[in-house]
């Protein structure tokens, strides 16, 4: 039978989020696989080893691409080195500000802070409001009218995610939303994750960035070079393919306002260099249940709780194709999304923790 | 002053850990540091009500499951966001093999 859903609203202060709230899907109780204690502690277990390995190798390629693309200024040979510093900039940031905003990374807290500071400058997020944004997004993962990190919404919009690889619009809204933070204005949406008490220092750190920004184009100015905002902002054009890449699987074409990670999150297997650059974030089924537990010991998590997940799609190719197919369903059927089987050793979904609130479905004429 | 309560026996908590205790309708959250000295505080986060049992103990700090949010459970203190407000402190003590809370 098929199904047709009205378009939904994802903003945070319209009527989806007093439906969410009524439907009891807001900071709820969320499925959880059973580990038993010792072992979940010795997964918490922070370390500043790995990270302070990972961040020496990132920074060193970060200069080393770097100052390759400008002494090869002019050659063909300064291409994939402009490349790879793209990446590393726009897309392995995402990671670095994802890992240590969550305050895993590192186990040594100042180390977390300035990386996630760092980390924010490169991606263009205000580091405050980010946040509380994507603390908001643990507590209501994909639920709409309250995650504010929904980056597939439904009707999938094909011709925007495409250019999404190419930071088109994001490179612009989040210079465009630095500078509106920088003058003190917040969105309505921003308002309701930010607490007023931390909005003055979010309007500090938006000036800050704003000025690095606009300093690096005054350079390009007044050096006649293009160079400047190649290697500060510029990146978020060219470089952010492999985050949109890897960030559209997290949750693309699976269930809205669920309340078990199983059914709204993806994991998927990925190369050693994707995974490098990403942290480890394919293991996303795993993140979203248990955010505590640093991503170099992700892969161990995995193989602890694998019985009872879905298993994960095998490649990227694999991930996408699956996706898509999805996506492309819900042109014609918003309401529908992927479920994927559990393997036999698994509990049944948690349908009982939402079932009561699951999206109303209006057979199609 | 409120009696003090029985939690559990002193080796059912490891040192550097936390277990939930509820007693009367609320719940707890009982701790022991690296040196074995046991505290004790409310035992849901002030940021979204999560039990912070299910934390990691990280030196003198909590850390709450979901957000990551810290407090230090000697003193309450918040001292990560999205936690802002501290948590309540109890007294806690050994009492012949036993960890007894006063709340």
């Amino acid at each position: 039978m098929a199904f047709d859903t009205p378009h939904r609203d994802y903003s945070l202060t319209g009527p989806e989020r007093d439906r969410a709230i009524e439907r009891g899907l807001v900071a709820a109780e969320w499925y959880h696989s059973d580990i038993p204690r010792k072992d979940m502690k010795a997964l918490m277990t922070r370390r500043d080893q790995p990270a302070i390995r990972d961040t020496i190798l990132w920074i060193a390629l970060l200069i080393g691409t770097a100052s390759a693309g400008i002494l090869l200024w002019g050659t063909w040979g300064a291409l994939p080195f402009w490349l790879a510093y793209g990446v590393l900039y726009a897309s392995a940031s995402d990671a670095r500000w994802h890992e240590c905003g969550h305050g895993t990374a590192f186990r040594t807290s100042w180390m977390n802070d300035a990386v996630y500071l760092f980390a924010s400058f490169l991606q263009m997020r205000n580091p405050v409001s980010w946040r509380w944004s994507h603390a908001r997004h643990h507590t209501d993962t994909i639920i709409v009218g309250r995650d504010p990190e929904i980056s597939v919404m439904r009707p999938t919009d094909f011709t925007l995610k495409a250019l999404a690889f190419v930071g088109i619009p994001s490179a612009f809204t989040a210079f465009a939303t630095l500078l509106r933070n920088a003058t003190g204005r917040y969105g309505p949406d921003e308002r309701d994750y930010i607490p007023d008490s931390d909005l003055p220092r979010a309007t500090v750190w938006a000036r800050i960035f704003v000025a690095i920004h606009l300093a690096a184009w005054a350079l390009a100015l007044a050096t006649w070079s293009i160079i400047p905002v190649l290697l500060i902002g510029g990146p978020r054009i060219y470089g952010t393919w492999q985050m949109v890449m890897t960030g559209l699987l997290q949750h693309g074409g699976l269930a809205e306002d669920v309340l078990d990670h199983r059914l709204n999150s993806r994991s998927v297997l990925m190369d050693p260099v994707n995974r490098w650059l990403y942290l480890n974030m394919n293991y996303h089924v795993e993140h979203h249940m248990f955010p505590m537990v640093p991503y170099h010991a992700l892969p161990r998590l995995h193989a602890l709780i694998r019985h009872d997940l879905p298993p994960p799609n095998p490649s990227i190719r694999h991930a996408y194709a699956e996706m898509i197919r999805a996506l492309v369903r819900q042109r014609r059927e918003p309401g529908y999304h992927l479920r994927r089987a559990l393997p036999p050793t698994a509990r049944p979904y948690r349908e009982d923790l939402h079932d009561a609130a699951s999206v109303p479905q209006t057979p199609a004429a | 002053m409120s009696d003090w309560v029985d939690v559990c026996a002193e080796d059912e908590i490891e040192e550097e850990d936390v277990i939930r205790f509820d007693h009367d309708g609320r719940t707890f959250a009982v701790y022991r540091d690296e040196g074995g000295a046991v505290f004790c505080t409310d035992g849901l986060c002030t940021h979204e009500q999560v039990h912070l049992a299910d934390g990691l103990v990280m030196d003198d700090t909590i850390e709450c499951p979901r957000h990551n949010g810290r407090f230090n459970y000697k003193t309450g203190a918040a001292l990560r966001t999205p936690a802002c407000v501290a948590l309540a402190t109890y007294p806690a003590r050994f009492n012949a093999g036993r960890i007894e809370v006063q709340v």
